[in-house]
């Protein structure tokens, strides 16, 4: 069994693929910051903002429609600005009732409420196209190379080789859970909230002394391998010129969004 | 997929540029001191260690349990993390986790990841380890309600700190935001609070020599104690004067200059109470959870000093 459910990387062989990392992870990010900077209704700068990540999405050859199937998973979040459709004031857009008190969403409120979600949505998908086009090591190895401190991206390693071993420990333990929890028909199955957490914890606890004891195992069979505080790669990565004129070209386009935003 | 995020990952484009910023410096100068630390005291095996600890707390928020009418406790970890492995090292454990996160899973955003860092890493381990060191040397029972109590106060101060965050981006009203979080993670830390006993309890009982007083106070200077207890009496204090007086809240923050330069490009947030919220019973039920609150935190307080005069 191997649990490889949290590998999102997509194999190909595009330009996006091909792209230097670095310039990947710079592209994204500073198209992230470009779509906070946006002002609230810059609707046309948010069509292009779009229509980056489609050409995007174009050149990576994983489909035009890629990032949009899998962009709604921030969605939920919206809930939590849904208040200012109604605390900015400006002119009532609808009304209506609800529980005690008479609810007015403003054209303003709308106006704020629909350009939040529409910033997160179009980030979102940059990152999604990111990991897809990327495999993960490389990413933590650009961003190495982008001055994050080595100790944090050596423990960002770890954690992406050691969390498919330790998820399936935990389906491992999660199965014998369900197991040993025979119910009969319409009754739960095991103790009242209590029971359960407790057991919860102890599986956590279990977990939390397996994985400690592999570190071990893991930090001898290191050592024994030439191990000297730091991960080696064997992909080092190589600048193309192109890579940095596909690079400059994108941060163009994001000066020329946000001018077209400002106007 | 097991895996459920919870709702203090914030996405990108929900926080306002000059906020984000704000919690990136936060968040990357704590991190700067916790890698000098670290660096300091740990030996290059710690390093594999950090990172399996990673992979084991992204595991372990797999685990859930089930509660009632379809929803399930599980774990967030920062202050179970800040506790067996030591505050610095819980910071960057968590740090990873939560970059990960939000990296591959693209649960909770990248422009935004230092104020994720700074809700669900820094300040569950501060809380967290803070208030576990203060029991050192009692009696196992203490031990273990003293750290359900910083589980479930980590939880609500990253709750809190979410909501203010929210409310400084314009994108929520403060109330609201304020009783939502803090209601919803009401049950969420407690829920948190009950793994996070039962796995210390068992660690307890099979590795006594992990949670020695010897290995954790090496992990910590007594600093921690008061970092933990501050910001702990912060969130009592905090909680029920923002869900109770908003406008107080927003006056403080307009007197000292920071909403205007926070929400510069959203305009003045202006009316602040929404109605069906403005509601009183909905404000009594947020000053019950609050008191209950303080007098678990007095409780706590009180017991501390009585244990230190026997």
């Amino acid at each position: 069994m191997h649990s490889d459910a949290f590998d999102r990387y997509h194999h190909g062989h595009s330009l996006i693929h091909h792209l230097d990392p670095r310039i990947k992870v710079v592209v994204t990010i500073a198209f992230i910051i470009s779509n906070a900077f946006l002002p609230d209704g810059a609707w046309i700068a948010f069509a292009l903002a779009w229509a980056f990540v489609l050409f995007a999405n174009a050149l990576s050859g994983l489909g035009i429609g890629f990032t949009f199937r899998r962009s709604f998973i921030a969605l939920p979040f919206a809930l939590a600005a849904i208040t200012v459709l109604f605390s900015i004031p400006g002119e009532p857009v609808a009304s209506f009732r609800f529980m005690m008190g008479d609810l007015t969403i403003t054209d303003a409120g709308l106006l704020r409420f629909v350009s939040i979600v529409i910033r997160s949505w179009l980030s979102v998908q940059m990152a999604i196209l990111l990991v897809a086009a990327t495999e993960f090591p490389k990413i933590v190895h650009a961003l190495n190379h982008l001055r994050i401190p080595t100790i944090i991206t050596v423990i960002i390693s770890f954690l992406y080789r050691y969390l498919f071993v330790l998820a399936d420990e935990v389906l491992r333990l999660l199965r014998a859970r369900q197991a040993r929890s025979a119910a009969a028909a319409g009754k739960n199955p095991g103790g009242n909230v209590l029971w359960r957490a407790r057991i919860a914890g102890h599986m956590a606890g279990q977990l939390f002394l397996r994985s400690y004891e592999r570190s071990d195992r893991i930090y001898n069979a290191m050592l024994s391998r030439g191990y000297k505080g730091e991960l080696m790669t064997i992909h080092p990565h190589h600048f193309h010129t192109s890579d940095l004129w596909i690079g400059a070209l994108s941060i163009l386009g994001l000066i020329i969004m946000q001018i077209v935003g400002r106007l | 997929m097991h895996y459920s995020p919870t709702p203090l990952h914030i996405p990108d484009g929900f926080l306002n540029l000059v906020v984000s910023l704000i919690c990136w410096a936060i968040t990357a100068i704590t991190l700067s001191v916790a890698i000098s630390r670290t660096n300091k005291s740990l030996g290059e095996k710690q390093v594999p260690l950090m990172g399996i600890m990673a992979a084991f707390i992204f595991a372990a928020q797999m685990i859930n349990f089930p509660v009632a009418g379809g929803t399930s406790g599980h774990l967030l970890g920062g202050a179970l993390a800040a506790i067996v492995l030591g505050p610095w090292a819980g910071m960057l454990v968590m740090t990873a986790v939560i970059a990960v996160q939000a990296l591959l899973l693209q649960d909770g955003g990248l422009l935004v990841m230092g104020a994720n860092i700074l809700n669900m890493g820094l300040l569950t381990a501060a809380i967290g380890y803070g208030l576990y060191r203060s029991v050192l040397g009692s009696s196992r029972g203490t031990k273990l309600v003293v750290a359900g109590v910083a589980a479930w106060l980590s939880v609500m101060a990253g709750a809190l700190a979410t909501a203010l965050q929210l409310w400084l981006s314009g994108t929520s009203t403060l109330q609201t935001v304020i009783i939502a979080m803090l209601g919803v993670h009401t049950f969420i830390g407690i829920g948190e609070a009950l793994i996070t006993v039962a796995a210390l309890a068992f660690i307890l009982r099979t590795r006594p020599d992990l949670l020695g007083e010897q290995s954790v106070s090496a992990q910590g200077g007594r600093g921690w104690v008061f970092a933990g207890i501050v910001i702990s009496m912060i969130v009592v204090l905090l909680s029920p004067f923002a869900s109770t007086n908003p406008d107080g809240l927003t006056r403080v923050a307009q007197d000292l200059g920071f909403i205007d330069s926070a929400q510069s490009r959203s305009g003045p947030l202006a009316g602040y109470s929404v109605p069906f919220f403005a509601d009183a019973s909905a404000s009594k039920i947020a000053a019950g959870i609050i008191g209950a609150l303080v007098v678990l935190t007095l409780a706590f307080v009180a017991g501390r000093s009585l244990q230190k005069k026997s």
